[in-house]
């Protein structure tokens, strides 16, 4: 088993340290991953039941949104 | 108290989910498409073990790799979006979206991240069968992804297998195989996908055309435009009949997205298909709903037959739809606009007096409620639209998108047949007006590929939720400005990443496939 584990680690150190393109791909995945979760995620998406409704009380909030914009 | 919602709210929001949804599809038909054609190199490799295929094969694999870095994770912002922007939405579908999209990212994690890596690391280190069948998982992986995301989006235009429960405000899925196998999410998934590998042939064969063009690599590019000309004749028909399988899809359960697309304002029975026409506007810039076309050339009875499969059948305009009164094919009779928006008023007036009972613990009106919501909750969409006009799509958007990507696959299904002929009498070497014509092809790929979403989506339009959520319900109370500052934001962010794709590409196209290329 522990060879077993050893072969696949040693197939993917060898994978990524012979890799001449895929290392600007793979600093191109980081950059996009880091922008997504860490700038626009936390600064920009945050999820807005979450953050305007009281913790529990979730459904209350969104059937009050929903029955407030019934059509006049 | 009654919320307006501000009307730039909802098309800025719209603009930002359409731009992140149409830049997200760059890349993932190009993946799919790929996927197969590399998947087809790969095994001439493994039964001829001729080196040629093995380097052909790796060379169309280091392409998909620059593709799948750029485009991995795009379709994740549309996640956020969803719990930003259109969190009512959001909520009130609850596990529909949920369950497929956690299965969704668990295979594209495991699938894709296992096999990918021993499909770029794995030449000389594991077996050839191995090898090969990894390239196939990769592909498959991608494959089953989408299969997921496009049961989510087919459940929006043809909500099935779920019941709404008026205490969580969510519906709740009691048929997951109703779901994920409903005829609407089958035929999108087909369509879909097969129409990916549409866009892999001809950005094959395009790319192949270039080393013709240039002189070089020949052998390589003839074998390769051989492969994806197949490939691409084989999708394209496919592509075009479950096309037709939308299209009565789309006339069953979303009438108004099939009158919008053929600019049908008044019913026919016989109706024609307009396969050219240009449409006609009033000095107001509107369509002129008298005369909606100034010029058109007509296919006699086709439009009956893709809706109902009877030449005589009677296909509803736009104003029938709004005004009812005809006889669907149940034999019922179609309720007006109006009378749906009552009973969708109904709907959401017992909601809250529904919830206003539970909350004084008076079962008995709870109750009673509960009957009014249940019985008219088919139009709980209704009770939000202001005006019966608010239900008719852009008309123009989807009767030109829709002629763009008919117009196009149909000039697709004849380059490939073509390409493959030409391929076939040993041609194409020297036809270099014909090479010029495949690398044009490309963007005409895309562009197809994009017009069908916008069939899709404009088509659907004011509707999240087909009948049951329209998109004013389903948007968050936010500032518009902080919308148009995401929206520039996604805009910049992909742009990088689409010229980033464009030259890395460009310079591995440039680069060719190598005797003995690196590793990816």
């Amino acid at each position: 088993m522990k060879k077993f584990f050893f072969k696949v680690w040693a197939f993917y150190y060898e994978g990524f340290r012979e890799m001449t393109l895929g290392r600007v791909l793979w600093l191109i995945i980081l950059v996009k991953l880091f922008l997504m979760f860490v700038v626009l995620r936390i600064f920009f998406f945050p999820d807005f039941v979450n953050t305007h409704a009281e913790e529990g009380l979730e459904a209350q909030f969104v059937g009050e949104q929903l029955i407030n914009r019934l059509a006049p | 108290m009654k919320e307006s919602i501000d009307l730039a709210l909802i098309d800025w929001s719209r603009a930002q989910f359409a731009l992140t949804a149409i830049y997200h599809w760059l890349f993932v038909p190009l993946t799919l498409g790929l996927a197969v054609i590399m998947g087809v190199m790969e095994t001439l490799y493994y039964k001829s073990k001729d080196e040629f295929w093995k380097r052909t094969a790796r060379f169309w694999m280091k392409l998909f790799g620059i593709n799948f870095a750029i485009g991995v994770a795009t379709g994740l912002i549309l996640e956020f979006e969803f719990g930003t922007n259109w969190s009512n939405y959001s909520w009130f579908v609850g596990d529909i979206f949920g369950a497929p999209l956690a299965i969704e990212g668990i295979l594209a994690f495991f699938m894709e991240a296992t096999f990918i890596a021993v499909m770029f690391f794995g030449w000389n280190k594991v077996s050839r069968g191995f090898h090969l069948a990894s390239t196939w998982l990769t592909g498959l992986g991608a494959t089953i992804s989408a299969w997921w995301i496009l049961v989510a989006n087919a459940w929006m235009q043809y909500p099935v297998g779920m019941e709404f429960n008026p205490d969580t405000v969510r519906n709740e899925m009691v048929d997951f195989w109703a779901v994920a196998t409903s005829p609407v999410a089958v035929n999108k998934f087909f369509h879909t996908v097969i129409s990916s590998w549409v866009l892999g042939a001809a950005f094959v064969i395009g790319v192949s055309a270039w080393y013709l063009w240039k002189r070089r690599e020949q052998r390589f590019a003839l074998e390769s435009m051989k492969i994806a000309a197949a490939v691409g004749l084989f999708a394209a028909v496919i592509t075009a009949w479950t096309g037709d399988q939308s299209g009565y899809h789309v006339a069953q359960h979303q009438p108004m997205k099939l009158a919008a697309m053929e600019a049908l304002y008044e019913g026919q029975k016989g109706a024609s298909l307009v396969a050219i026409g240009i449409l006609n506007r009033t000095e107001n810039g509107e369509i002129d709903p008298e005369k909606p076309l100034m010029a058109e050339i007509e296919i006699p009875n086709m439009l009956s037959v893709l809706a109902y499969r009877d030449k005589d059948s009677y296909v509803p305009g736009i104003n029938n739809l709004l005004q009812g009164g005809f006889t669907l094919p149940d034999g019922s009779v179609a309720l007006s606009a109006q009378e749906k928006m009552e009973r969708g008023k109904q709907a959401i007036a017992a909601l809250g007096a529904y919830r206003e009972a539970k909350k004084n613990q008076d079962e008995t009106r709870a109750a009673a409620e509960l009957k009014i919501l249940r019985e008219n909750m088919p139009y709980f969409g209704y009770g939000y639209i202001r005006e019966p006009g608010d239900l008719v799509p852009n008309v123009a958007l989807s009767f030109y998108a829709f002629r763009v990507m008919v117009g196009l696959g149909a000039y697709l299904i004849l380059f490939f047949g073509g390409v493959l002929f030409l391929s076939w009498r040993k041609r194409l070497t020297g036809m270099r007006w014909m090479q010029w014509v495949a690398m044009l092809t490309v963007p005409l790929a895309y562009l197809a590929s994009q017009a069908g979403w916008v069939v899709a989506e404009c088509g659907r339009q004011p509707w999240a939720i087909q009948d049951l959520m329209p998109v004013n319900a389903a948007i968050s109370s936010l500032e518009t400005s902080s919308v148009q500052t995401t929206f520039f934001i996604f805009l910049f962010l992909f742009t990088v990443l689409l010229v980033a794709e464009i030259r890395i590409m460009m310079k591995a196209i440039v680069t060719g496939p190598e005797k003995d290329v690196e590793t990816a």
